[in-house]
Order: structure tokens, then sequence, then C-alpha cells
């Protein structure tokens, strides 16, 4: 068996807080000390200077606190679409708004959604990058 | 307590579009019309702050000196996103304080004519594997999947927070605050643009990023500014002349952001504009109520909303009803951007926070012209470099 074909059919997430296992779900770093929570590869906590983290689950539904409709863009990224910011149960995550018309009309401060997958494609060995943004809830 | 500190001479070139310019022609132009201005020589000054944030940081300070006079003294070549310039004059009024030095020079200058979107304006090339890499582990760029990088979005995001966090805010709201702006600029000879703008053209205009559209944005654009400060003492040595025209800097300031819950997912940028307005009025030993106008760093519609808050114009969480009370308009209690601002008077980032000082020490000289406002005593100056950095500067009109 080549390292190709073992690849064929996998899925990767797009960034590594993004645990596809069992139900999709973000996770992020939080500080051991303060409960700073973080989503990047950490050095130490930038509220309290301690070093040691663990992982949390971030929960998976949410209000969004801002958000903006895209319509231009680098070369190679579809617009519009909507970014945003979601508070998840005191969590705040940045991402996209999906499934849901790109306009203010439907697009609502407050609104209720939850966290889905998106996939990016497959590359050259098979693997299946998948994203995540979130979706209205109601 | 440190030794007060004066602008003696202070300049900025037309903002616009300079196609035969390079950034060293236009600071060149910003030094010799500020030493002019000042009454001085490159040979009095003691130390040189410099910014150009889009090319030359490296050796800028020095490119500037072989065009100007090479006196052999400390320069100081920095970068602070769009605070850049604030933090240049910063630099040189924090060496005068120090006592390090009589006079103190800051130039920052910047070709940015039609550079497009600053942040987010490329996507990085990917390869045709998956594979992890960054801060994030990501396996693809995440500017259009994760949110968005562009400027004008983040910021615009920033406004739309305000209006989820108070109420009030909408598309017209922050279309009005842009089409104040414009209004103002028609009669700032130097802004890049002077057009008045109706508020059916602003919202009908391209959609970059909503709520703002192109006219909501900060215009892209060359330009220049520089600053001569003095302290006290060298001050009373010059002549009546220039003891007149100099302006009092009663506060110079910069913060950057302190931890914040969500700061590192989309960028605070009220904290530090707080914290730096606080310090402020503490250190000129005045209040939000005393001031006659201010420059604030509306890189786009949405980002002026919050500052009004952020600087204590009004109370926290009033910036809907304070803007809608018709305060900052040029007739105003509290005149914001009188001179177009950035969405007008354009952003060559790295001039910006010294261009914005030379707004307000202008009208306190009583040498704004058209847009003079009328007996303005005290000013305030205010800019944002994302990632972040704040500079607040307070200027007094006053006796030595």
């Amino acid at each position: 068996m080549t390292s190709e074909q073992s690849l064929a059919g996998r899925r990767i997430p797009l960034v590594d807080y993004l645990v596809l296992e069992g139900e999709p779900h973000l996770v992020a770093h939080e500080c051991v000390t303060c409960a700073a929570r973080y989503f990047d590869r950490r050095n130490a906590c930038a509220s309290c200077e301690q070093a040691e983290f663990r992982v949390v689950d971030v929960p998976t539904e949410g209000e969004l606190r801002a958000f903006t409709i895209v319509s231009f863009a680098a070369p190679g990224v579809p617009v519009p679409f909507v970014a945003g910011v979601v508070d998840c149960g005191g969590t705040t995550v940045r991402g996209n708004v999906v499934n849901v018309p790109p306009d203010p009309e439907h697009v609502r401060l407050g609104m209720k959604l939850r966290l889905t997958t998106t996939s990016l494609g497959t590359d050259a060995a098979g693997v299946e990058a998948i994203g995540y943004g979130f979706e209205p809830a109601a | 307590m440190a030794e007060n500190v004066w602008i003696l001479g202070i300049h900025m070139t037309k903002f616009g579009k300079h196609p035969t310019l390079d950034p060293v022609d236009l600071g060149v132009e910003a030094i010799r019309g500020a030493l002019a201005d000042a009454g001085l020589r490159m040979r009095d000054v003691g130390v040189l702050a410099a910014g150009n944030l889009m090319g030359r940081g490296g050796s800028f300070g020095q490119q500037l000196q072989k065009q100007t006079g090479q006196t052999g003294i400390p320069v100081f070549n920095v970068a602070n996103a769009c605070a850049t310039g604030a933090t240049a004059l910063r630099v040189a009024v924090m060496a005068i304080r120090a006592g390090e030095t009589e006079v103190g020079l800051a130039v920052g200058a910047e070709k940015l004519s039609g550079a497009g979107l600053l942040a987010g304006g490329a996507r990085e090339a990917e390869g045709d594997t998956w594979a992890p890499k960054g801060r994030f582990g990501a396996v693809a760029a995440l500017d259009g999947r994760v949110g968005t990088e562009t400027m004008p979005g983040v910021f615009a995001q920033i406004g739309m927070e305000y209006g989820h966090r108070y109420g009030g805010t909408s598309f017209e709201l922050f279309a009005r605050i842009s089409e104040k702006n414009h209004a103002h600029s028609t009669l700032n000879p130097l802004a890049a643009y002077q057009k008045r703008f109706t508020l059916g053209q602003i919202m009908n205009d391209v959609m970059i990023a909503y709520p703002n559209t192109r006219p909501m944005c900060s215009a892209n654009c060359d330009g220049a500014a520089a600053a001569v400060v003095v302290s006290e003492a060298k001050l009373r040595t010059l002549s009546l002349e220039q003891q007149r025209r100099a302006v009092k800097v009663s506060a110079s300031v910069l913060t950057s952001d302190p931890w914040q819950e969500a700061c590192q997912v989309l960028p605070d940028v009220n904290t530090l504009t707080r914290v730096a307005a606080e310090q402020a009025y503490e250190q000129a030993g005045i209040g939000p109520e005393d001031l006659d106008l201010v420059e604030l760093h509306d890189c786009f519609a949405t980002a002026e909303l919050v500052h009004y808050d952020n600087l204590k114009l009004c109370p926290q969480g009033g910036a809907v009803d304070f803007f809608n009370s018709g305060a900052t308009w040029r007739d105003g209690t509290t005149p914001v951007n009188v001179s177009g601002g950035l969405e007008s008077k354009g952003h060559p980032i790295a001039a910006t926070g010294i261009a914005n000082v030379w707004e307000v020490a202008t009208h306190l000289r009583g040498e704004a012209g058209d847009r003079q406002i009328a007996g303005a005593r005290v000013g305030l100056a205010h800019v944002i470099g994302l990632g972040s950095a704040c500079g607040v500067h307070i200027l007094e009109k006053a006796a030595v």
C-alpha cells in the first residue's frame, strides 16, 4: 500500500482547533491559571503570563456579535461572503456565517447560530480538507 | 515633572497623487517645510524620528538626512502600523522630556496611491497537498474562509459590534458620518478629495464590506508631514513671533492594547484608545468638554463612531445620540475631522499621525483659512494602528 492510497478518503481540518472526530466542534487553549482562551499555538498567556494550558471544548451554538458582508477581497476569495464574530457560550470565535443569503435582511446581529462544516476540496493525495462556519440555528 | 514641549514648526504636504515624487521627496518637503515654519535648520535638531511603513523602514531617516542635512544626530526609524507618524512624534517628545535634546524632528511619509487593500489584498499561494502550517495549523489561507483579514471588513465588524452592544446603528447612520467628513473636506485644499457626496451617493456607491461603501473607507494616497518640537527652555530663547505661533503639546501618549477577552479574535481598538484618552486628559489637566476640535482616526466610517465613545466625547454607549445631535459637524459643539478625515483628506499611513497634529495646530494658530474653527484653543489628535497602537496628542494655544 503506497502512502498515497493510505491518505485517500482521509479528512483533515482547515485549522488545528477544529476537531472532526465525532460531532465536529472547536477547541481552545485555556490558560490553567486565569482561564483566558486562545485558538492559536501559545507560548504564554497574554493575560497572566503563565505558560500552562489545557484543551477545552467550545460550545457549538452561539450568537452573532458582529458581522460584515465582504464584497471586495483578494483575487481567488469568493465574494460576497459573511464574516462574523460569534459568542459561543462566552468564548468568542471568528468565522464565516454560511447557509444564509449574504445580505443584511437575512444576517442579523444577535441571531442564533450553530457550527457546521464545509468542504474545501480534495488535494493531490486524495485528502479532503474540512473547514467550519456558522449557520442559522433556527 | 518633565519639561513642557512645544511644537515650533509643522508642515503637511498636499495629500493625493504625486506620481513624480518618491517617499524621500515627500519626506524632504515636509521636513524643509517644518524647519522653515520653525525658523530653524537641520543643524539645530538633536534627534530625528522617521517613519515610512510600506517601504524604506530600515533607514528612511538616514535617507532623508542625505537630502536635508547629515549632522550626525541619532535617528530612530519607527514603525507602528497606522500610528507610525504619532510614534515618531512621541519619540521626539520623549527625547526632549528626558532632557537629551532641546529640539526634535518627527517625520512620516508614504506612497500609497492605487495600493488597494493593504491586508487581505492577496491570497497566499496554496500547494497541491494540504499541509498544516502557522500558529493555527492551517492547511489553506484563512482569509475569506475564517472571517476576513481586510481592513474594511475588520473595522466594519468593530462598528457593528458597537451597534450590537448599544443599539441605534444602521447602514444609514454610518453613511451619514462619511457624509459629514466629505462635506468638511471641501474646505481643505490639502485634502486628496474635496468632493461633497449626498447620502444617497455614499450608500449607493460600490460596497466594499457592509456597511462600508467605498467613500466610507480611508483614501489611499501619497503624502508626508513633519513637526519640529522644542523644550520650553529653548522656546524662551527664540523670537516673540516664534513664541507666539508655538503650540503647546499638553499631552503625548502612546498605548498598546491591554489584554481583553476576545481581543485576539477581533482586534479591540476600544480599550487602548480609552486608556490613551484617559492618560492624555490627565496629563493635560483638561477634559473632553474643553476640546474645540478633534481629529480622530476615521480609517472607516464605522471606526469614527466608536472613537466618539473611546475618546469620551460622549457618555459611554452614547455615540449614536452624540452624532445625531450634530455635535461633530464643524458648527457643532465638538467638531470632529474638520480636515475631511482619512475618508477624504486621505491616509498616507506614516504621515497620518503627524498630519492630524498639523490640522489641530493650524486651527490653534488661527491659520486654517476657510475651515478655521473660530477661537480654537484646545484640540486632540488621535490615531490607531491595528495590532495595535494608539497615539493621542492634546495641543493647546498657550502663552509660554
